[in-house]
C-alpha cells in the first residue's frame, strides 16, 4: 500500500494476492488430476478463525473472477451467520455478484450440505473442510497415513465400519461418511450427511475441498466414480425421513429439526432454505406452513 | 517338512554407526520349524529380527523368501508394498507387548479382522465367523468379541495377538519375548497354546527369547547369540544338554533351579 491511499485498506482482487492464487491452483489442478488425493498446499492465514471455512474461502479467492455468481451454504441455509459473512467478504473484495439460488449460481461455497437441486456442468462446488484425513481416527501418524494411501492400504477403514455393525447392528456412520473416488483413494467427503453421498457420484459440478488448517485441497472431477464404502452383507444406504418437510411438504430431502417452544414442540424442515423457499412460491404446502406466506394455487385446510 | 527351505539367509550384519547391532548371521530356515534366538539383552536378538521381518534394513548381507508360488524373492530388494502385503498375508509378527501390536481403541473381533479386510474380505458375516473361531482357538470367550483390547489381562492381550496375526493362515511367524511379562500359570498355557497352533497349522517361526525354558519348549533349532554374533548354534536339545561354546555353558548353567 502505498503513503498516498486514501482507503483505510486496499485490497487486491477476491484478498488473496497473486502468487498465492497461483499456488493454491496449481494444487487444485493437482487435485483434478488425481481425483481424491490429497494436495498439500501453504494455507494462509484469513481474516477468520479455523474451523470457520479458511480452506473453503482460499479455495474459492483462487477460482473466483469477476463474473462469477456465488452462493455460500452454512449447513444448507443461507442465511446462517457463515454463509452471510463468507457471502459478504466476497462481494467486498471481489465485488461479485451473490445469490441465494442455486440455479443462478457459478460458485458455490458449501459447508456440510449438497444442495437439492441437482448441479449442473459448469458449476463448482467448493466444501469447507475440518479434517481431510479419512483414517485420522484410527491411525494418528500422518507419515503412516500418507503410506497407506500410497500402497492403498484401505483394510483400516473397514475396520470403522465393522466396529459400528458390532457396536449398533449397522453401519452407524452418519456424516463424513468414507468414499472411494474413481476406485483409487478414499476421501473423507467433509462433514456432509452420507444422504448427500450418492449427489457426489458422477456428478456434473466439479467438486473441490479445501481445509485451511490442516493445509490439504482435494477434488472430484466432474462425472468421477465416487462409491460409498460398506459390506456385502451391510449395504450403503441413506438416511430416510419419517415424514415430509413442515413447511413445503417435500420428501426425500435432508432434514433439519426445528425446536418451537419450551414444551418439546418441534418440527422437520428441508436444511436447504433455497429448495424449501422455491418450492413454496411455487405453491407447496407443509403441515406447519404460515397460510398469509403461501403464493395463489390450492389452499390445503388446515389440520 | 520338504527338502527346500522357507528363508535363506546368509552374511546379514546390522551396525548402528560404529556399533553392532548384529554381525555376518546365516542360517536357513525350513517349513514347520521353530527356530529359537537366545541369548542376553542387548546381544542382537531383536535387531535380527526386526532385519528379517522387514521392519529394519539391513547393512549388509542378503535374506530370500520362497513365496507361496515357489518363487525365490530377496525381502531387501522387494518394493515396500510388496514387504508390506507379505508382512500381513504370509507372515505375522507377535510383539512383547501386545499393545504394539495391536489396535487398544477397537473391539477383539475388529482386531481379528482386520487383516481379513486387509486383504479384500467385504462380508460382515463371514469376518465376524472367522473372527468368533479364532477367539475360540486362542481361549478367548465369544462374549468378549466386542470388548476393546485395553479391558483384556495381559495374557488375554497376547493370544489376542496371536489370533490377530494368524487369521490370514501366515507360513512363518516372528515372535519376540512372546510370554514376557506374564507370570508363570500364564506363561505355561500361552506356551501350551503356541505349541498346538504351531503343530497344527505346520507354522514356521522364529523365536526371540531369553528365557531357555521357553526355546526348549518351542523350538527345535535354536541360535545363541552374544555381542551380536552367533556363537552356537544346533538342535534345541544339544545345544541346552551339551552346550559347547564357553558363552552357552555360561549361559545354560545360569538357570535358577527352583
Amino acid at each position: 500500500m502505498n503513503a498516498q491511499s486514501t482507503d483505510i485498506a486496499t485490497y487486491n482482487f477476491a484478498y488473496l494476492d497473486e502468487q498465492t492464487k497461483r499456488m493454491i491452483r496449481r494444487a487444485i489442478l493437482k487435485g483434478i488430476a488425481i481425483p481424491g488425493y490429497q494436495v498439500p498446499f501453504a494455507s494462509r492465514e484469513m481474516p477468520m478463525p479455523y474451523g470457520w471455512g479458511t480452506g473453503g474461502v482460499q479455495v474459492t479467492a483462487s477460482i473466483i473472477g469477476p463474473d462469477d455468481v456465488l452462493k455460500v451454504i452454512d449447513q444448507g441455509a443461507d442465511d446462517t451467520t457463515n454463509a452471510v459473512s463468507i457471502r459478504a467478504f466476497f462481494k467486498k473484495v471481489a465485488k461479485v455478484d451473490v445469490t441465494t439460488e442455486t440455479a443462478k449460481a457459478t460458485i458455490i461455497q458449501t459447508r456440510h450440505r449438497i444442495p437439492e437441486q441437482p448441479l449442473t456442468a459448469g458449476q463448482v462446488l467448493v466444501f469447507q473442510v475440518p479434517i481431510p484425513e479419512p483414517l485420522r481416527f484410527l491411525e494418528p501418524r500422518e507419515t503412516e497415513t500418507r503410506k497407506m494411501h500410497a500402497l492403498e492400504e484401505y483394510g483400516l477403514m473397514h475396520v470403522k465400519l465393522y466396529e459400528d455393525i458390532a457396536k449398533h447392528g449397522r453401519i452407524a456412520t452418519t456424516y463424513a461418511y468414507p468414499v472411494k473416488v474413481e476406485g483409487r483413494y478414499v476421501m473423507d467427503p467433509s462433514p456432509t450427511p452420507k444422504f448427500d453421498n450418492p449427489k457426489m457420484h458422477r456428478s456434473p459440478a466439479l467438486q473441490l475441498f479445501g481445509a485451511g488448517r490442516e493445509k490439504r485441497i482435494y477434488a472430484v472431477p466432474p462425472f468421477t466414480e465416487v462409491v460409498s464404502l460398506d459390506f456385502e452383507d451391510h449395504p450403503f444406504e441413506v438416511q430416510t425421513f419419517d415424514q415430509p418437510c413442515a413447511l413445503c411438504g417435500a420428501e426425500n430431502v435432508y432434514l433439519d429439526e426445528v425446536i418451537l417452544d419450551d414444551h418439546g414442540g418441534h418440527m422437520f424442515v428441508c436444511s436447504d432454505t433455497d429448495h424449501c423457499e422455491k418450492r413454496r412460491a411455487d405453491g407447496h404446502h407443509g403441515h406447519l406452513a404460515p397460510e398469509t406466506h403461501s403464493a395463489s394455487g390450492k389452499m390445503e385446510p388446515a389440520e | 517338512m520338504t527338502d527346500e527351505p522357507l528363508l535363506r539367509v546368509s552374511a546379514l550384519s546390522k551396525f548402528y554407526g560404529s556399533r553392532v547391532g548384529c554381525e555376518n548371521v546365516t542360517f536357513d530356515l525350513w517349513p514347520g520349524e521353530v527356530l529359537a534366538v537366545v541369548g542376553e539383552s542387548g546381544s542382537g536378538k531383536t535387531t535380527l529380527l526386526n532385519c528379517l521381518s522387514t521392519r529394519l534394513l539391513p547393512s549388509s548381507g542378503t535374506a530370500s523368501y520362497r513365496m507361496r508360488d515357489g518363487q525365490w524373492r530377496e525381502l531387501y530388494r522387494m518394493s515396500e508394498a510388496e514387504r508390506r502385503f507379505l508382512m500381513r498375508t504370509d507372515w505375522g509378527f507377535v510383539h512383547q507387548n501386545p499393545a504394539d501390536g495391536l489396535r487398544m481403541t477397537v473391539s477383539a473381533g475388529a482386531n481379528v479382522g482386520e487383516r481379513l479386510m486387509a486383504v479384500g474380505d467385504r462380508h460382515y458375516g463371514r469376518i465376524r465367523a472367522t473372527a468368533v473361531d479364532w477367539l475360540s482357538r486362542v481361549e478367548i470367550d465369544e462374549d468378549r468379541i466386542d470388548d476393546e483390547p485395553r479391558a483384556f489381562s495381559g495374557g488375554m492381550r497376547q493370544r489376542l495377538q496371536i489370533a490377530r496375526n494368524l487369521v490370514t493362515g501366515p507360513r512363518l511367524v516372528f515372535m519376540d519375548e512372546p510370554t514376557g511379562g506374564l507370570d508363570v500359570s500364564v506363561q505355561a498355557r500361552l506356551l501350551d497354546l503356541l505349541r498346538g497352533l504351531v503343530t497344527d497349522l505346520g507354522l514356521a517361526a522364529i523365536v526371540v527369547t531369553h528365557d531357555l525354558a521357553v526355546a526348549r519348549l518351542l523350538s527345535q533349532r535354536m541360535m545363541v547369540m552374544k555381542d551380536g554374533r552367533v556363537v552356537e548354534s544346533g538342535l534345541t536339545d544339544r545345544v541346552l544338554d551339551d552346550p559347547r561354546a564357553p558363552y552357552t555353558q555360561l549361559l545354560v548353567s545360569s538357570i535358577l533351579q527352583v
